[in-house]
């Protein structure tokens, strides 16, 4: 066992001994100086949690939220030092998380918070003029394909999370209604936007990317057959999310 | 996009501050005395959004300080090449005045830790931090400074002491060195020795930056003063007076004021650099 490997566990688990060798300037062993760096190290990364999870913290409310860090700051160190990108695992870890459970839609909270941070850092792109879409003939438009903005995200529910999300995050939202949910992600400049989609608009999605726009929405009407296109595309162009068409 | 070609080719012997995005707009406006900007690279890996576009726009008006956190240099391991190659992307695009990181390490076995830990300061730490530091300049195709640490405690492996460790470092690797006078003051606290005689036998004809921040005050086991390198306050008045000892031997050198903990409302922060300005202008006439 090196040096750093001893200290790096001793770091993460408080009950473990102090690695040897450490000193105080008198010769003296010296738990407390040990501890600002243990302290330092839960610390930081629980507040980079609270930073990437602000609904979860709320739902939980902060003593929980920091006692849940504590935990899994320990089971999931970050593995790179991109902290704005740290926490991918708390979706999994809240799914096990056994004081959790009687919050199910927890770990899809996570998810959406995840998402939304990943459409904040995601790469610029510019969108296309919704007149472009509009003015296509129909025959061309069922062959084409759409690009998507690298910033567009979609989380999916059996839990009303979009309305849990708002409800949480402005006053005023309404109160959630028990129903599954689709969200749509996109950043029109710099500020993620979060909105609800039509049931089906997943699917539609999900399958532009690699298919036909025709067989994507065959798709999405398959398994919706009231499914809304406009209001799906109304959502797309307004975010932004849509960056190219190509002809086929 | 803006033309982000590069404008600054050095530090300005002024006051900086470390940039914190809440500050984007007062900065633009009137950034009072402060002449640079320093970012933690950490921050400005991700491919796009509002803190790249905002790292644009600075770049084009101040000189920009890229500030490592994450290279763990100090490390027993190889550098990650991922993170040396993020942080080259980043180099690479910005081509900042300067670039520093921390005698220190924070990455172990693909953890990430989030924190600047110590080395003993050895033969075999030295040859260690030396390839590192060689492995990052011939990487990034330019000299890095390499930043003295707060320390809390002590080594019984060390041999040396830590202005040897980091000559030995400059005269094996030709890097430059950042001197955080807080760190200075703090570690001098917590190693019962005298942080005048630290920067009386340091190096000063290579150091590229000063760093000054704030630090917590605490007790360790045995009552004795445990200060802690919290840079969430002002810089306090014997720190002012280290530093002002520190500018008599290295002549105008970059000044950087660190707050990254409950950031206060730019004035303040301006005021803190209006403090180095004053210290710096003493020191020309």
């Amino acid at each position: 066992m090196t040096d750093q490997t001893e200290f790096t566990a001793a770091l993460l688990d408080p009950s473990m001994a102090l690695p040897a060798g450490l000193l105080d300037p008198k010769g003296l062993p010296t738990p407390k100086r040990f501890a600002v760096y243990r302290n330092n190290v839960a610390v930081s990364l629980t507040d980079a949690l609270e930073a990437a999870f602000p609904v979860i913290y709320k739902l939980v409310g902060p003593d929980f939220f920091r006692a849940m860090a504590g935990i899994y700051l320990r089971q999931h160190p970050p593995k790179t030092p991109m902290m704005m990108f740290y926490g991918q695992d708390m979706p999994a870890f809240l799914q096990q998380f056994e004081p959790a459970q009687k919050i199910g839609y927890l770990p899809d909270i996570a998810q959406l918070e995840l998402a939304i941070r990943q459409s904040y850092h995601a790469a610029d792109s510019s969108a296309i003029a919704p007149d472009v879409l509009q003015n296509m003939p129909p025959d061309q438009l069922m062959t084409a394909r759409l690009s998507l903005a690298p910033s567009m995200q979609m989380v999916t529910s059996p839990w009303p999370i979009h309305a849990i999300w708002q409800v949480n995050m402005s006053s005023g939202a309404p109160k959630p209604q028990m129903q599954a949910e689709e969200v749509l992600i996109t950043r029109p400049e710099y500020d993620p936007q979060v909105a609800l989609l039509p049931p089906g608009a997943a699917t539609f999605i999900t399958a532009l990317r690699t298919k036909s726009f025709g067989e994507a929405f065959s798709d999405a009407a398959e398994l919706t057959p009231d499914f809304d296109l406009t209001i799906t595309l109304g959502a797309l162009l307004a975010g932004g999310a849509i960056t190219n068409i190509i002809e086929t | 996009m803006l033309d982000t070609s590069p404008c600054f080719d050095a530090l300005p012997a002024k006051p900086g501050v470390g940039y914190k995005p809440q500050h984007f707009s007062d900065i633009m406006k009137d950034p009072g005395p402060v002449c640079w900007l320093e970012i933690h690279a950490e921050n400005y890996m991700g491919d796009g959004g509002r803190p790249i576009a905002q790292l644009k726009h600075l770049a084009q008006r101040f000189p920009i300080s890229v500030h490592g956190v994450g290279l763990s240099i100090g490390g027993e391991a190889q550098l990650d090449p991922d993170h040396l190659a993020r942080l080259k992307h980043l180099i690479d695009w910005l081509n900042p005045a300067s670039f520093s990181e921390h005698l220190a390490w924070s990455t172990h076995d693909t953890h990430f830790l989030n924190d600047l830990l110590p080395v003993p300061y050895n033969e075999t730490s030295l040859a260690r931090v030396a390839d590192h530091i060689k492995h990052v300049q011939d990487f990034l195709g330019r000299q890095m400074l390499l930043e003295n640490p707060s320390n809390y405690l002590a080594f019984e492996a060390s041999t040396m002491a830590e202005v040897d460790f980091l000559a030995q470092i400059v005269a094996r690797t030709e890097c430059g060195l950042l001197l955080d006078v807080n760190n200075v003051f703090v570690s001098a606290t917590n190693q019962h020795t005298d942080p005048v005689s630290y920067i009386n036998s340091f190096p000063v004809e290579y150091v590229g930056e000063i760093h000054l921040g704030g630090h917590d005050e605490d007790k360790d086991d045995h009552g004795a003063p445990l200060l802690i390198d919290s840079h969430g306050c002002e810089v306090v008045d014997p720190v002012w007076a280290l530093y002002a000892h520190t500018i008599s031997r290295t002549g105008p050198v970059p000044t950087l004021i660190e707050w990254d903990t409950d950031v206060p409302e730019w004035p303040i922060l301006a005021a803190e650099a209006d403090r180095a300005d004053a210290a710096l202008a003493a020191l020309v006439q």
